[in-house]
């Protein structure tokens, strides 16, 4: 990748008028953030709404009758039971049950439109189309931008452009025109805050982030504060907390499987790796680590690649994330431990420079989540 | 007395026998909004070059690296009650120690300030 000059998305211009600081994320020149910074830009995020570019991401469209069923052989999720404009969230695994990547995928009712990381796209659509290409019609759309909306005034910010977007409910989407461009937007993101994400085509994005931009409550948001956002959020970012050395089960993802591909479910297994992930799900094998969240009980923060040891002074386990989360004003990580140690209130010490932090194991999100699931 | 810097963005005063030292305004930049400044031992002594304090902000940890060997002195406890003070007053508010220098000779061979902004691009 080195030698490949970085890729530019659909806004990487906009980015450098706003005077964004630019990093190589996933093969492209991505802003980290903006003159306000990550602090500021993570609180305008959860106080009002944050504009993101995350055209990054690959978009993968999925056609044909049997795109359904056929995606159900790579991911242990119900895909052929999910309604229209339904959203739902996935895993593409190995056959040793390792996370090849996690995705979104929604029914659009024409295709199954799948939302991939940057970082994976490459791969993920060679794999797809490998395993599943013979039995529906696998289409990368590269022409597409991806934006999203996201905090407690992003429903107000966009229903000015698009006063439709305010019906949807969380993982649910639906069709929009916007300035005769269509869009698909659906009500979902990355940051436990209410939002939206927006495809939309490259040559209407720009207008689209602008007419965003030019409303008070709007401000654009850059990775760092994505990063810092989801982890507060308890949503794992692929590479660090979960990648093929992880199962669903270990990463604590049980909850993304639903009962219908489970041991005794009308659809249960036939996705790569079952047998073990069910084997692990059912307590037939046990499982040796899993993904905690952990909050540090001394203000220092606690990063990745971290020793975590028991009170004894064993290696109980590794961080993954970690950082000092800036809504709550502490130190909160994530991180695999022994199964022994993965209980809440569990108290564990950090190895930071040769000098134990105490930690304690506690439920995610560690900032609650303020999705809009509509009225019940 | 004007300020001597390293290549490591430290930045280096002369206070009579002792030596105030901190970060500058392009290291506080480059790693954004600081949260976690761990300080040296008053009484404990440093090598030039060595290891003598952490910087971190929400998305990154720096070292800070003793610019001149000698025996830290002092430290700037409100550095560490609220540690923003290295991006909103570097040179001033926001000094992380200050030592007593072994070597004073040291002081004279840093960067002076031309040097340093030639070395920042600026």
């Amino acid at each position: 990748m080195s030698d490949n000059p970085l890729l530019k998305t659909p806004l990487h211009g906009l980015h450098l008028s706003l005077g964004a600081r630019m990093v190589p994320f996933a093969g492209y020149d991505m802003p980290v953030q903006y003159p306000a910074g990550l602090m500021a830009e993570h609180k305008h995020t959860r106080a009002a709404a944050g504009l993101f570019d995350v055209s990054h991401m690959g978009q993968i469209r999925l056609v044909g009758t049997e795109a359904a069923r056929a995606l159900e052989t790579l991911i242990p999720m119900d895909v052929m039971g999910l309604g229209l404009h339904q959203q739902r969230y996935g895993l593409l695994l190995n056959e040793q049950g390792g996370i090849i990547d996690d995705l979104m995928f929604v029914n659009r009712g024409d295709d199954l439109l799948l939302i991939v990381n940057g970082a994976c796209k490459v791969n993920d659509l060679a794999h797809i189309q490998a395993q599943i290409g013979l039995r529906c019609q696998v289409i990368p759309l590269h022409e597409q931008a991806l934006l999203a909306l996201q905090g407690p005034k992003a429903c107000h910010a966009l229903a000015r452009l698009m006063p439709g977007v305010s019906s949807l409910v969380f993982m649910t989407g639906n069709s929009f025109t916007w300035q005769g461009q269509n869009l698909y937007i659906t009500r979902s993101g990355y940051t436990g805050e209410d939002g939206f994400e927006i495809s939309v085509h490259q040559a209407a994005a720009s207008p689209l982030a602008q007419a965003l931009l030019a409303q008070d409550d709007v401000a654009p948001i850059g990775l760092g504060a994505r990063n810092s956002l989801r982890l507060e959020a308890g949503l794992c970012l692929y590479g660090q907390d979960i990648d093929v050395h992880t199962t669903p089960v270990e990463a604590g993802l049980n909850w993304a499987i639903q009962k219908i591909r489970r041991t005794n479910g009308d659809r249960a297994g036939g996705f790569p790796g079952a047998e073990h992930v069910l084997n692990q799900l059912d307590g037939r094998t046990p499982v040796q680590h899993r993904r905690v969240g952990l909050k540090a009980l001394d203000r220092v923060p606690v990063r990745e690649h971290i020793e975590l040891q028991s009170m004894d002074g064993q290696r109980v386990g590794e961080v993954t994330s970690g950082l000092l989360g800036p809504s709550i004003d502490a130190p909160i990580a994530m991180a695999y431990v022994d199964t022994a140690q993965a209980t809440l209130g569990q108290q564990l010490n950090a190895i930071v420079r040769g000098k134990t932090v105490p930690m304690a194991v506690v439920a995610m999100p560690f900032v609650p989540n303020r999705y809009h699931r509509g009225p019940k | 007395m004007s300020l001597k810097y390293t290549v490591e963005h430290e930045w280096v005063r002369p206070e009579g026998p002792l030596a105030c030292v901190g970060i500058t305004h392009h290291a506080q930049d480059a790693l954004g909004d600081v949260v976690f400044v761990d300080l040296p031992e008053v009484g404990s002594h440093f090598d030039q070059g060595a290891v003598a304090g952490v910087v971190e902000s929400v998305k990154a940890a720096a070292d800070v690296y003793m610019p001149i060997s000698g025996t830290v002195t002092d430290i700037n406890e409100a550095l560490r009650d609220d540690p923003s003070l290295a991006n909103t007053d570097p040179l001033g508010a926001g000094w992380f120690f200050k030592v007593e220098a072994s070597a004073p000779a040291q002081i004279d061979a840093l960067m002076d300030e031309a040097a340093y902004a030639a070395l920042i691009g600026q």
